[in-house]
């Protein structure tokens, strides 16, 4: 029979990141802030 | 009824200072991003990777206030994570990585045989009570001791160099182990790595 599947089926999986990840980014978004001052951008983080 | 919220007005919120426009985008699309950088790298911790360094760019940008929305959020994300698929296979060429397996472990063919910090704190006190001990030892005993385990001599060069026979020689070695061994009972030491 002819072989119509994919080898890597593995492709194809549904994934979805794990809720730690999601948290940190989460985190990082509420800690980061940012400055301008005359066309120049600062970053920050407070923790 | 829900009400699903368009992404271009989460985006506004978003960059008006609301976080949990952000929460409800990453999760919103959390499965559709994660799945495409899956399908490439077909590595869990790789897409998690991925996932995550595709968000901080896309935080940065939206606070900085460099995005300009165009009602295509996700096309963007997406852009974005495929960028970093391709950067992380350029940085695999330049560096590939070797994975071993269940029946191969690369570090049984390259190990380091030197004694991690702990272990060798404890072989320099050993050795060290170890010198304490032979000192204690007689004369004549030490020297055949010293001789044989420090200087690796043979029992004959033993035997030349302090003028007594090989018999003797190995005598006097049988007797400074016998009271190395005595001390160290008398004294509770031990002397194990």
């Amino acid at each position: 029979m002819e072989k119509i599947y994919s080898e890597q089926q593995n492709a194809c999986r549904l994934a979805k990141v794990c809720p730690e990840t999601v948290k940190f980014l989460l985190n990082y978004s509420r800690s980061l802030y940012i400055t301008k001052y005359d066309y120049i951008s600062f970053e920050g983080n407070l923790n | 009824m829900e009400v699903k919220i368009e992404d271009s007005v989460l985006v506004r919120e978003y960059i008006s200072g609301d976080e949990k426009a952000l929460s409800i985008l990453i999760n919103r699309h959390n499965q559709r991003i994660s799945s495409f950088i899956y399908s490439k790298v077909l590595d869990r911790d790789i897409t998690e990777d991925i996932f995550q360094d595709t968000f901080i760019k896309v935080i940065n940008t939206l606070k900085k206030g460099s995005y300009s929305e165009e009602g295509k959020f996700l096309p963007w994300v997406m852009r974005i994570a495929h960028n970093l698929i391709i950067d992380h296979f350029r940085k695999n060429k330049r560096m590939p990585m070797f994975e071993g397996s269940d029946d191969f472990n690369i570090f049984s063919v390259i190990g380091d045989d030197k004694l991690n910090a702990e272990k060798q704190i404890i072989k320099n006190q050993i050795d060290s009570d170890l010198r304490e001990l032979v000192d204690e030892l007689p004369e004549d005993q030490r020297e055949v001791l010293l001789m044989r385990i420090y200087k690796d001599m043979s029992f004959k060069e033993i035997s030349e160099n302090t003028g007594v026979s090989i018999n003797t020689a190995l005598g006097r070695m049988r007797y400074a182990l016998i009271n190395l061994r005595k001390i160290i009972d008398k004294h509770n030491i031990v002397l194990t790595n």
